[in-house]
């Protein structure tokens, strides 16, 4: 019970955190350079841009999800196990959303570089 | 890649890695939280070392997001995961922690797939208006 706990908050840290990743990247992105716009428009109209932007909201709700969820399976859980589980598989599952949602060329340097990330951070964070 | 931009990537990495420390220092001092009393987690936001952690964390934030105008999310996140090895690093040589061979496989690993991916380019993706005008297509 304890571990099917454990592990369906790992899940759920892994898959919000992934969904406002992306969403944050997609909204950033459709923003435009925020160091151009700063120039141009002033600090006022990029945080506009950014506060109000859809998928930058969404994005907060996932994030937030992702941060309570973490705040609460560390209260529980060994955090050698929760930090690195959902650390390193975050950077997998972020790979295939970035392919999958906002189109990134995902080829073999950044799978591998993923991958290789994934695995370290799970041997560093253990 | 501009000095400044790796400036951002380096803010990105200091922000986030003292943002967690804090974080982890404060629940600790929390203790546990059952999901029953679940609003105990509000409450945990005002011991101070959660606190210092989430402004480090609003600082990552602000990184994070210029960094993600500019380039892509699969190249932001493994070249920001520097930052594992540099804790590495950091608690060997200021903490004087055991160096076991685990943690050197660690840093090798983090470190090659930092070279691999920051030897590419840092966005793949189509222009902004090319992206908007396809965003939802199935193409």
């Amino acid at each position: 019970m304890s571990a099917l706990r454990t592990w369906s908050a790992i899940a759920a840290i892994v898959l919000s955190s992934t969904a406002g990743d992306v969403l944050l990247s997609r909204a950033m992105r459709q923003i435009g350079h925020v160091g151009e716009l700063w120039r141009r428009r002033g600090l006022r109209a990029v945080l506009r841009a950014v506060v109000t932007h859809p998928s930058f909201l969404l994005a907060l709700f996932f994030m937030a999800t992702s941060f309570f969820g973490l705040l609460a399976a560390l209260s529980w859980a060994d955090v050698s196990l929760v930090v690195p589980a959902t650390a390193s598989l975050t950077y997998i599952t972020n790979a295939f959303g970035a392919s999958l949602f906002l189109r990134e060329r995902v080829d073999r340097r950044r799978w591998l570089a993923a991958l290789l990330v994934g695995a370290g951070v799970a041997v560093l964070a253990a | 890649m501009n000095v400044r931009r790796y400036l951002v990537i380096v803010a990105i990495i200091v922000f986030a890695s003292f943002g967690d420390i804090s974080l982890s220092y404060g629940m600790k001092r929390v203790g546990a939280i059952s999901l029953a009393r679940w609003t105990e987690l509000v409450a945990a936001v005002f011991n101070p070392w959660v606190a210092l952690g989430i402004v480090l964390l609003l600082g990552f934030l602000a990184s994070y997001l210029s960094a993600l105008s500019w380039s892509d999310l699969t190249y932001v996140l493994p070249a920001t995961s520097f930052g594992y090895v540099l804790l590495a690093l950091l608690s060997i040589w200021l903490l004087g922690e055991k160096v076991n061979v685990s943690r050197w496989i660690g840093i090798l690993l983090v470190s090659s797939g930092v070279a691999i991916v920051t030897r590419g380019p840092a966005a793949t993706h189509r222009s902004r208006a090319e992206f908007a005008s396809t965003t939802g297509d199935s193409q």
